[in-house]
């Protein structure tokens, strides 16, 4: 994995090989594999959210009780025509309301990356992919996208609730997802780094407060707006608007953010929306079950 | 770390720290016991014993142990399944001090009758660290080939230990060494790229001033 974006530019340009291929090449060197083996694992994390996608129960709900049947109910609204924000970015959000539930349930997800941000990344390429008709390999090809920009992120700063806050799990599953997109997209390298650094800007900051401690309020509508935020970010870099701060810089500033967060919205489930008179009272009434 | 952390694993939810760890940490301490578990007692300290229940980490920990993988989607149904088994269970809490939040301690007995304590701590993204083994001190990932050996802190043991796994092409990735006192206990933590085979790891067991060779394999 790479220290930096800009060390990935790099390669790619002297090189002259694509974003993905720069990413796999050093996988298959720190994992002695073969090239066709690592991309067959790689497709293996694509079809997985796609078996997990379909997985779905819109009636089971889980064992703590706090959520579970919502992603029927975007479903719903959805095919009325009652969403404002139309039919493909209400696929997204159901989506990722789906896989955030499936996850809280104990069912089979990926994460990616952690459990708790696992619907951004599938919400975002399981939906395109259905709208533009991209093959597998594309797919796979985007997720080593993905997968890259994540590697920077865990080398520079950490992809953890407890290290760095929310903003390491969402805000890095949106950073991940919008270099995807825009490579997807026919980005250049140049626009996957602006994506990337763009969507994570956004979410800077976030707190890592569940309910309870429990990886499911706030969480799983979290995957929601990591999404969107990430398609909206791609938008943005492929239409060429830039991010003023580099996207290692931005990296940096989220690893130093997550160092100042306090210790009770670091995924404590004592701060933040966890120390509400409800989150309280949803934690005291959950310990008595 | 590799690419299929950040990226993966395929598991099942809610928590790769509190869901697949646990179940990481069932399935390397099982590993380490060297044969079927039959009894298990299952000491959960700090978030761990403070939010396992409702992260699933108690019914993760207990499919570990029964070599059920990360991702396998009966790890919900394992208190059944290990009742089926006739596996001896036992749930409790404890205080390791000032460790990671996410450990626990474990006391297994194997169906032959062997017994080993493990402590481990589930380190965020599915990865885990084992902390001691019989309440020796020490650190590996559970990601490789790994030897634990329990020795006399003596001159010229480790060269001996290198010695016998050159002998058999076994490449060392990593070695950490741990005392208890000078010329007292020590333990050898080998990290090995390729498996360690049964009757080298029994070699290195009759070898003068080891106490106890416990080794985790890769394969099942």
């Amino acid at each position: 994995m790479y220290q930096s974006m800009a060390e990935i530019a790099n390669i790619c340009e002297t090189e002259n090989i694509a974003f993905w291929e720069c990413v796999r090449q050093a996988d298959c060197t720190e994992q002695a594999m073969s090239p066709e083996e690592n991309f067959e694992k790689m497709k293996k994390m694509y079809l997985a959210m796609r078996a997990a996608d379909y997985a779905y129960d819109p009636d089971q709900m889980s064992r703590s009780g706090l959520s579970g049947r919502d992603g029927a109910k975007i479903a719903a609204a959805r095919k009325e025509g009652r969403l404002l924000c139309g039919d493909f970015i209400g696929r997204v959000m159901e989506r990722a309301v789906k896989m955030g539930e499936s996850n809280a349930c104990m069912k089979r997800i990926v994460a990616a990356p952690t459990a708790g941000s696992c619907g951004v990344l599938p919400a975002v390429l399981l939906t395109l992919q259905e709208e533009k008709k991209y093959s597998d390999e594309e797919m796979t090809q985007a997720l080593y996208v993905a997968a890259g920009i994540g590697g920077v992120i865990a080398s520079r700063a950490f992809l953890a609730g407890a290290s760095g806050g929310c903003q390491a799990e969402i805000g890095s599953a949106s950073s991940m997802a919008a270099g995807a997109v825009a490579y997807l997209n026919g980005g250049s390298t140049s626009a996957i780094c602006h994506a990337a650094a763009l969507a994570m800007k956004n979410l800077l900051g976030l707190a890592c407060d569940p309910v309870a401690g429990l990886v499911e309020v706030p969480c799983i509508k979290r995957n929601v707006i990591g999404a969107v935020n990430a398609l909206t970010s791609a938008d943005l870099a492929c239409a060429g608007v830039e991010s003023r701060i580099p996207v290692d810089e931005v990296f940096d500033a989220m690893r130093s953010i997550g160092r100042s967060l306090p210790e009770n919205i670091r995924e404590t489930g004592l701060g933040g929306l966890a120390g509400t008179p409800t989150g309280v009272s949803l934690r005291e009434r959950l310990e008595q079950l | 770390m590799n690419l299929f952390d950040i990226v993966g694993p395929v598991m099942v939810g809610p928590s790769s720290s509190h869901t697949a760890g646990a179940a990481k940490i069932g399935n390397v301490a099982r590993r380490l016991l060297g044969e079927e578990v039959a009894e298990a007692e299952i000491l959960f300290h700090g978030s761990f014993q403070a939010t396992g229940k409702g992260h699933g980490t108690d019914k993760a920990l207990l499919a570990g142990l029964m070599g059920l993988a990360v991702d396998n989607p009966l790890i919900p149904l394992s208190f059944e399944i290990a009742d089926e088994k006739g596996l001896q269970y036992h749930f409790g809490s404890i205080d390791l001090g000032d460790v990671n939040p996410n450990s626990v301690r474990l006391y297994l007995t194997g169906v032959n009758g062997k017994k080993l304590e493990v402590t481990a701590a589930s380190i965020g993204g599915g990865r885990i660290e084992i902390t001691e083994v019989d309440g020796l001190a020490n650190s590996f990932s559970g990601d490789y080939p790994t030897l634990i050996i329990q020795n006399q802190d003596q001159p010229g043991l480790i060269a001996e230990i290198a010695c016998v796994l050159a002998g058999f092409l076994i490449n060392i990735a990593t070695l950490q060494l741990y005392r208890s006192s000078r010329g007292g206990y020590a333990v050898t933590v080998i990290e090995c790229d390729n498996e360690v085979p049964p009757d080298v790891v029994e070699e290195l067991g009759h070898e003068q001033g080891i106490l106890k060779v416990t080794y985790l394999s890769m394969e099942d």
